[in-house]
């Protein structure tokens, strides 16, 4: 969006809001959380990172843990999830963000702290270290972005990437037979003791919202118990390098990911932990 | 705890240092001639002060992991040998620019490759110039006794958080696997440094801006203003941190020179030549970076030839020649693979290279 534009809208706005003075306190039913700051986020229209981060944000602030949470962020497009995020935050490696996240965890168990990483992040280059993180049960949360493409990098092949889908390195389609199957991480993760809490969500409409949300606030309240790891995965879009309109991308991603990549959750505590 | 003598190998000396020097956390993972250190604090450090000790999965889970406590401001280690070192250099970059205070210690095994068990220090280049990407640089500090190898991780906790910049220990196996005598300091406590809270990832509370730990700055003027400041660092820690032991120099007419266990083979070789009439010395860095160039140059106007013993193909020998820039012959002596070299063959080489060669 051009600068002449931005000022354009924004004084539109401005002009609604002392018109119809709808943001009094008494009408007042969504606003920016606190744990988000107003730094202008880098990311494309329609890319469901913007929506994770807030979630994330919201969840802090119900739970009033923003002192005591520490987050880390992968190498991806969500890399300066930091500069949004107002709490004390860690860049990590490309894939060790897991591994980072039990390095402060370990040395602060009374602190709140979760990763946050993408396919390629997390599946790929860190697979290593997700896998012996969760099956350490370390007490953290892990939320995992999982849109099925390298977006950082332009739109490469990711571990997640669908058959037949296209990437630029995939441009005939992903071939399992040279690149293999698409891994379902998720289902691989559910199965270790470590993982007390193990769910697949998506942030594609407001009922999956408000769900993603729930498994946000459940992974950090787990931390608590001191019981194990808590995996959420989103099922996310990455309109730019699919090369599809915001709309488009949620669509295709409702029609092709989620079948290969259903939701619900995966592993849930026991009744009597409940 | 008070002052205590024992008798103890090096790698379980180093570890009670950690231990007695009131470190948080070690992670890490096996690799002769090494894992001792592990095996030690597995059986000993939670026990005495709480220290949180974790096996990692591989050495990048570990340095990674080094990185995540670090930057929560707590005094951490790892410790590995060559080619687990080798696997941690893109998180020693990440640590290097983050500018996180850590103790790494490289018992040094010989390489390239799988290479062997044996001691050897091939991994000069790697400590001192480099290993990682980017134009950082590590405080290499070498210890050339078990006692040294004690003192240096109280050392290297101090520098590491004095300077916030990474410390590298570079010993090597037959250090590590050597009994002897050490005096152990007393237990300090395990206690908070003082100013983390300016930028360690501790939990942001109210009266402060949050705190964030990264080594990323996409816009070109502002990784060049980091970067500056990093070499304004260096700068500095040359100035101020520089340190080395002389040997038998008052009178020498040649110079050996030699880091870690190496230089005390040399000094008996030394002892030797001047049984045989030879004035002859020993120059030994004890930190790699910062070296001490200007030292080792202020003899150039006292000897006649300098004997860089190493065991590798000769590393530290350019950063002599460097010193002296031409004023006096550099000759080499190495031994690799693992093979130590002895004092008669040391005073041979002195031999060849400088008896009856002209002043
Ligand atoms: C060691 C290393 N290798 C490769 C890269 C390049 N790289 C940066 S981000 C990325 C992929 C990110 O994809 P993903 O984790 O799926 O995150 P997304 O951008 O899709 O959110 C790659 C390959 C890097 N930064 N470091
Ligand atoms: S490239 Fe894709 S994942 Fe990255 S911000 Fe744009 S839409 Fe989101
Ligand atoms: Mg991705």
């Amino acid at each position: 969006m051009n600068e002449k534009r931005m000022i354009e809208e924004e004084k539109h706005y401005e002009e609604v809001i002392a018109e119809e003075s709808i943001c009094i306190n008494d009408n007042l039913v969504y606003e920016k959380p606190d744990t988000l700051l107003d730094t202008p986020m880098h990311y494309c229209p329609g890319c469901g990172h913007g929506v994770a981060h807030r979630l994330i944000a919201e969840a802090i602030d119900e739970l009033d843990i923003q002192e005591d949470t520490i987050g880390v962020a992968p190498v991806g497009c969500s890399v300066f999830a930091y500069n949004y995020l107002n709490i004390d935050m860690s860049e990590a490696a490309h894939g060790r963000a897991s591994a980072v996240a039990t390095g402060i965890k370990r040395v602060l168990p009374e602190k709140y702290v979760f990763s946050y990483q993408g396919d390629g992040d997390l599946a790929a280059i860190g697979t290593g270290e997700t896998l012996h993180t969760c099956n350490r049960g370390e007490n953290i949360l892990i939320v995992f972005i999982n849109n099925g493409i390298y977006g950082m990098t332009g739109g490469q092949m990711a571990p997640t990437t669908l058959e037949g889908m296209k990437s630029t390195t995939t441009p005939f389609g992903r071939d399992v037979k040279i690149m293999g199957n698409p891994l379902k991480i998720t289902e691989l993760i559910a199965q270790l003791p470590g993982v007390y809490y193990c769910t697949r969500v998506a942030v594609n409409n407001p009922k999956n919202v408000r769900r993603a949300k729930k498994a946000i606030l459940n992974g950090f309240q787990y931390q608590k118990r001191e019981k194990g790891l808590s995996f959420v995965e989103i099922v996310s879009n990455c309109p730019s390098n699919w090369k599809m309109t915001p709309v488009e991308s949620n669509k295709w991603m409702e029609e092709n990911m989620f079948s290969f990549y259903p939701l619900g959750d995966l592993k849930v505590p026991e009744k009597e932990d409940e | 705890m008070k002052k205590e003598l024992k008798l103890m190998k090096g790698n379980e000396a180093m570890a009670e240092a950690a231990i007695r020097a009131g470190a948080d956390a070690y992670f890490g993972y096996p690799i002769t001639p090494q894992s001792e250190v592990l095996e030690y604090l597995t059986n000993f450090a939670y026990q005495k002060t709480g220290m949180v000790i974790l096996q990692a999965e591989s050495e990048i889970a570990a340095i990674n992991m080094i990185y995540g406590a670090a930057g929560a401001g707590k005094k951490v280690m790892t410790s590995s040998s060559s080619p687990g070192i080798s696997l941690m250099q893109e998180g020693i970059s990440y640590i290097a620019c983050a500018e996180l205070p850590c103790l790494l210690v490289n018992v040094v095994r010989g390489g390239p490759g799988l290479g062997t068990i044996q001691p050897s220090q091939g991994d000069y280049y790697q400590s001192v110039k480099g290993g990682g990407h980017g134009d950082y640089k590590m405080i290499v500090l070498a210890p050339s006794t078990v006692q040294e190898m004690v003192d240096y991780v109280k050392l290297g906790f101090d520098l590491a958080f004095k300077w916030r910049n990474p410390v590298m220990m570079l010993t090597d196996g037959a250090l590590g696997q050597m009994m002897e005598k050490v005096e152990l300091f007393e237990q300090l406590p395990r206690e908070t440094v003082n100013g983390i809270e300016k930028w360690a990832t501790i939990g942001k509370t109210k009266d402060r801006e949050r705190n964030v730990i990264t080594s990323l700055h996409i816009q070109p003027d502002k990784m060049e203003e980091i970067n500056l400041h990093l070499q304004a660092k260096y700068k500095k820690i040359e100035e101020e941190e520089i340190r080395f032991e002389e040997f038998a120099m008052e009178d020498a007419e040649y110079m050996i020179t030699a880091f870690g266990l190496v230089a005390r083979i040399c000094q008996k070789a030394a002892m030797l030549a001047r049984e045989k009439g030879f004035k002859v010395g020993v120059f030994r860095p004890q930190t790699l970076f910062p070296f001490p160039y200007k030292q080792i140059d202020s003899y150039t106007k006292q000897i006649k030839g300098i004997l860089d013993v190493e065991m590798n193909a000769g590393q530290m020998v350019e950063d002599i020649r460097l010193a002296v820039n031409g004023k006096v012959p550099v000759e080499f002596h190495g031994r690799m693979g693992g093979v130590v070299p002895s004092p008669e063959e040391i005073l041979e080489k002195i031999e060849e290279k400088f008896v009856g060669v002209p002043a």
